[in-house]
């Protein structure tokens, strides 16, 4: 238990499930909790709160206790310095957006914690939109003015419940840019509850796998995401996140190289200039294996591979580790394909890789 | 009127919220004023504010003075009387005011009372019309609890209600006719006024 992490030890039985959470996260940069509706997620942000009364368990905040069961001690909801942003904007209707806006601020005791009010209204984009209403605000808008109002409060900790949930696939893209900027230029830790993988690997450092209200993994997102014993994580989606740095960008044929450890990747699109670090996802089952290196092929990204452990699975296929430079991978094959290349671990393979980027730092 | 809704506001916002046990029979209570005859309402009244009734006795200790046939003790038992019509409006309104905003609220650092004055007053605004303008047109109509109460004590008790009973009573037809249509402006001008700032707030 240090001062750089949040302690979560909770218990709570819903008719569902029962929520029985004991983990720690660090105090930096932005957590995941994944799982599907229904695992407990909400229930455990909204612990942390102090909205659920009848939680118990124990809650450590940088070296602050919350709250503590056992010397019956826990601080009201008010008292918490928290910036909730829930699934719904949750705005007041009786105010405009700048008293939105100022309602959590007028309230906060000064901590030292501040956030400039014009910094905010920069970084959110919500300039033009303070003197209106929040029902003539877009869904986007008003998730946006939310965030801000949850963030200008000057929270120690700001929760997340799956903020963009209710939004369409271009409200997203609106948003998320956004966030990007909030991980980037902001010191302050956040919770972020989602069911979307693609959302969790592009904002996340830090991933907790949550599952019939339990825990089933934590700890740094790249490590979490290729353990292969998590159900929730080996399914469809399961893949794996690497960080590299743009070399250059191709306009012929619109492709950017991506240099990491393990070789040079190119991908679709132009993704900044020489130098960026970027995010790429890569999914399992766009990983193919071959032991030749394959001479003439469509797939771009052929790198050079060791496989570093077999998933035991009886189904169709399976998934396979594998380690190309200092990263890991997910590759999804047929069991059948393994048995015919006899492949094993510790084997070096020649992977043929397809490449999103998903972030640019 | 104003003590009506003072009093009105805690009342209907625990019904509004309560999952208690004792909900119905609080409502029944206070609904009671509806369906009694006034003249049951303002014998109990009489009995229990008397100097001789519960809290009359009390009112008696504290001010030296007994309730009964005295304004506040008129005010008190009109209050009770007009009370379900403010207590209903005011339920509604609390009702429809989403948990979801006050748990945001919370969480931004207000109270409950902070949360209750900052965001469930400001959106219950409504309610409160409504709650003034049937409490209002129910006060300025009784007649038989005011009377049971308060007696009928020229510049003390006696409202208009009954100053217009008295005349028509000893056949003073003219001076009936004034009060009544002073009443009867009054409660037109009123209500007219609010309604109409009513319509003003739906279009904003």
């Amino acid at each position: 238990m240090t001062a750089e992490s949040i302690l979560l030890r909770y218990s709570l039985a819903r008719s569902q499930f029962d929520l029985n959470v004991d983990v720690e996260v660090p105090t930096r940069g932005i957590t995941g909790i994944f799982g599907e509706s229904g695992a407990g997620k909400t229930s455990l942000l909204r612990c942390i709160a102090g909205l659920e009364k009848p939680a118990t368990g124990k809650l450590v905040v940088a070296g602050d206790v919350w709250q503590d069961t056992d010397t019956n001690s826990a601080r009201a909801v008010h008292e918490r310095e928290i910036g909730y942003v829930f699934q719904e904007p949750r705005l007041f209707g009786h105010l405009d957006v700048r008293s939105n806006l100022l309602y959590g601020r007028r309230r906060a005791a000064s901590n030292g914690r501040e956030v400039e009010f014009d910094r905010v209204i920069d970084m959110l984009g919500l300039d033009a939109m303070l003197d209106r209403n929040p029902a003539e605000l877009s869904g986007g808008e008003a998730q946006r003015v939310a965030i801000g109002r949850a963030l200008l409060r000057a929270p120690h900790v700001v929760l997340m419940d799956e903020p963009l949930a209710s939004l369409d696939a271009a409200r997203k893209d609106e948003i998320l840019p956004f966030l990007d900027r909030l991980h980037a230029e902001l010191s302050i830790p956040i919770l972020y509850v989602s069911h979307n993988i693609e959302e969790v690997c592009r904002l996340c450092d830090h991933l907790l796998v949550i599952d019939g209200g339990r825990i089933v993994a934590s700890g740094d997102l790249q490590k979490v995401l290729v353990r292969m014993d998590i159900p929730l994580l080996s399914g469809v989606e399961a893949g794996a996140v690497i960080v590299g740095e743009v070399v250059d960008y191709d306009p012929d044929y619109d492709l950017t190289t991506i240099g990491f450890s393990g070789g040079d990747l190119r991908v679709p699109g132009r993704h900044g200039d020489a130098g960026l670090p970027l995010r790429l996802r890569i999914r399992a089952n766009d990983i193919s294996l071959c032991r030749e290196k394959p001479e003439q092929t469509t797939i771009l990204n052929v790198l050079g591979a060791t496989i570093e452990a077999m998933q035991e699975a009886d189904g169709p296929s399976r998934l396979l580790r594998l380690r190309v430079g200092d990263e890991l991978l997910l590759a999804r094959v047929t069991r059948r394909s393994c048995d015919e290349l006899d492949l094993q671990t510790g084997d070096t393979v020649q992977a043929q890789v397809k490449a999103v980027a998903v972030r640019e730092p | 009127m104003f003590v009506l809704l003072i009093v009105a506001t805690p009342l209907g916002w625990w019904l509004a919220r309560t999952a208690s046990r004792a909900k119905p029979v609080v409502q029944t209570i206070v609904a009671l004023p509806i369906v009694l005859p006034p003249t049951v309402m303002g014998f109990y009244l009489l009995i229990i504010l008397g100097p001789n009734g519960t809290i009359g006795q009390w009112w008696v200790q504290l001010t030296g003075s007994a309730l009964t046939f005295t304004f506040s003790g008129l005010v008190i038992a009109s209050c009770l009387y007009s009370l379900p019509f403010a207590v209903q409006p005011l339920m509604n309104a609390f009702e429809a005011v989403d948990r979801g905003d006050l748990e945001a609220a919370w969480t931004l650092g207000a109270t409950r009372r902070d949360a209750f004055f900052s965001v469930a007053l400001p959106q219950s605004m409504r309610g409160y019309f409504g709650a003034a303008v049937l409490s209002f047109a129910h006060t300025l109509g009784e007649f038989g609890v005011v009377l049971m109460v308060g007696g009928n004590i020229p510049g003390e008790t006696r409202v208009i209600s009954i100053a217009i009973y008295d005349q028509v009573e000893s056949l003073n037809y003219a001076a009936a006719h004034q009060l009544s249509a002073v009443l009867l402006v009054f409660a037109f001008v009123i209500l007219l006024t609010m309604f109409l700032l009513n319509r003003r707030w739906q279009q904003s």
